[in-house]
């Protein structure tokens, strides 16, 4: 059991901490100011909320793991992320279907996680999902209005639809570690989300004037740590690198 | 200091006798102590003064997202990455209300931003040297917020009402990112052999740049001696410096690390430290445009705004589309 919930906690704190980190790239290069600073806070409430996921599975592990030891020491095929948050930020637009995609999921999740049996589980959903409710205001209000806007802005972000569907799939299967969570009152079925996502995304969508893809192939690999994309590998040279480099030292 | 080499009318300062009355009416309300509001009539001078200072401290927020930005996802822990993120989102903040004071004085900050990325606008030279080893974010928190800090206080004070408020909000952060800058160089300097190194380094590298961000020496400037009599200039470069001086010598010893001055002394007559001028020659060089990443700066600045174009005409489209909607609807 404490394997299993250790598993399903690195996925909760992975997925913020590899968004929280792909947000922050964006950090002074944003397309206006008032972005740069929603890009700020969006990726520095991912980082706290990766914080207490990851504090909390190293004491669930109980081998003296804290969050900076799990964030900073491991390799990628430890890592338990969706594949859609590891992908490149690409354009404004691209980052923002990302965020969109992310945060309709990760809302349902957060409220089904508020009702868990785990009492910890509970309080960190509670406390993210405020924080949650308006990183999905934002990301809705900016992908129906690039959506909406002008020839070149629509065309951007069906790209990015298009570009990032295959990644959706993933955040609705399930496996052992989530069968186990299920049995002991601690998460939902993720399958059990999709209505209220597919339906969410249809109301956005018409609003946006954008067309969901019909296909519905899904990679998988992130929340298994079977197959990430090549993509993490850097991610993680980038942000582990002064911790390997200088594993003796306190920062 | 985010604001050097402002300025002004270059006319000399004009006696109480020489003015007209309206103009005396606004620098007697200055000498009382007075504030200055967007409606109020000032001279044309005061105006442009205050345009060119306020943007250049604008932009100076706004390029030095730059250099902290580049360690952002390189930061050691889950705990420096949020304070130095926080500390980013701040200083774009600041950005924000100064490009606000500014447009209360009749620009835009679509027209400040099209000067700043054509090079004909400035910002502070500190942000054209490069951020190369974790301790640079403990230098610049120290010394770059620590020398802002120095000038910035006491423009809570300044004359113009907009610009005096955004200062105290911008101070009150500012002295927090000060205080985490000092507590990075604290690990650094106390943490092994290689932490201490890049300490040293880093201190090495920003002590002659902080220096220079007061701007030269503006005892004889006009410009300065204007700016001084609208109180929109508080203090002299000068004595802005040797404050700063005086206040981070003995942050350095407490970290054990050396100064890189070797003339550096206690003036006992003075009550100051003795130091050594920075580099002038470099200093202008850079605001020539010729420091280390004055290029790789402005280039930054100016792709992010071409490559976002698409959003903003994306989303004043989509803008201008529900209000015509509404209308309709009325």
């Amino acid at each position: 059991m404490s394997d299993h919930l250790f598993e399903y906690l690195c996925r909760m704190g992975d997925n913020t901490l590899v968004l929280g980190h792909r947000v922050s790239e964006w950090c002074g290069h944003a397309p206006v100011l008032e972005e740069d600073i929603a890009l700020a806070n969006t990726a520095l409430d991912l980082i706290g909320q990766t914080t207490l996921w990851l504090d909390l599975a190293g004491e669930v592990e109980g081998a003296g793991r804290d969050a900076d030891k799990l964030a900073f020491h491991r390799d990628v095929w430890d890592f338990r992320n969706l594949l859609l948050v590891e992908q490149p930020n690409g354009d404004f637009g691209q980052t923002m279907m990302r965020q969109f995609l992310f945060d309709a999921w990760h809302l349902l999740q957060l409220k089904a996680l508020m009702g868990s049996s785990n009492a910890q589980v509970a309080a960190i959903a509670e406390k993210s999902s405020k924080e949650v409710t308006y990183h999905l205001e934002r990301a809705t209000d900016t992908v129906v209005g690039l959506g909406d806007g002008t020839e070149e802005s629509h065309n951007r972000m069906q790209a990015a639809l298009d570009k990032l569907w295959p990644y959706v799939g993933e955040m609705f299967t399930s496996d052992d570690v989530d069968a186990a969570m299920v049995d002991a009152g601690i998460a939902p079925d993720p399958a059990s989300l999709r209505p209220a996502f597919d339906a969410l995304l249809d109301d956005v969508f018409t609003a946006a004037t954008l067309v969901k893809p019909q296909d519905d192939f899904g990679h998988k690999g992130g929340k298994s740590g079977k197959r990430h994309t090549e993509h993490l590998g850097h991610m993680l040279t980038q942000m582990q690198w002064l911790q390997r480099a200088y594993p003796d030292a306190t920062w | 200091m985010y604001a050097q080499m402002i300025k002004s009318t270059g006319e000399g300062v004009k006696s109480l006798e020489e003015m007209d009355p309206q103009e005396r009416a606004f620098q007697e309300r200055i000498n009382a102590g007075g504030k200055i509001e967007p409606k109020d009539w000032m001279p044309d001078g005061y105006r442009k003064n205050l345009i060119r200072q306020i943007g250049q401290h604008a932009h100076s927020e706004i390029v030095g997202q730059l250099p902290e930005g580049n360690w952002i996802t390189r930061a050691p822990t889950l705990e420096r990455k949020a304070i130095l993120l926080a500390k980013v989102q701040d200083e774009a903040g600041h950005g924000l209300y100064l490009y606000c004071a500014a447009e209360t004085l009749g620009v835009t900050r679509d027209q400040l931003t099209r000067d700043l990325l054509s090079g004909k606008m400035k910002y502070s030279s500190i942000f054209n040297y490069p951020t190369l080893t974790w301790a640079d974010m403990g230098a610049v928190g120290w010394l770059v917020d620590g020398a802002a800090i120095m000038n910035q206080v006491p423009l809570q004070r300044t004359s113009y009402g907009p610009y005096a408020r955004a200062m105290v909000r911008i101070c009150k952060e500012e002295s927090f990112h000060q205080r985490q800058g000092y507590d990075i160089m604290m690990k650094m300097a106390n943490g092994t052999a290689a932490q201490k190194k890049m300490a040293q380094d880093a201190l090495n590298r920003f002590w002659g740049p902080a220096l220079m961000m007061f701007g030269p020496s503006d005892e004889n400037s006009v410009h300065s001696a204007q700016s001084m009599a609208w109180k929109i200039k508080m203090n002299s470069n000068d004595e802005l410096r040797q404050k700063f001086v005086d206040e981070c010598v003995p942050q350095a010893e407490y970290l054990g690390l050396t100064v890189p001055d070797p003339d550096l002394k206690w003036n006992e007559e003075r009550g100051h430290y003795d130091f050594t001028q920075p580099d002038w020659d470099e200093f202008f060089d850079v605001l020539k445009g010729n420091g280390p990443c004055n290029t790789e700066r402005l280039e930054a600045r100016n792709k992010a705004w071409d490559d976002g174009a698409w959003v903003r005409d994306g989303l004043m489209a989509h803008a201008a589309k529900k209000r015509a909607a509404k209308l309709a609807a009325e």
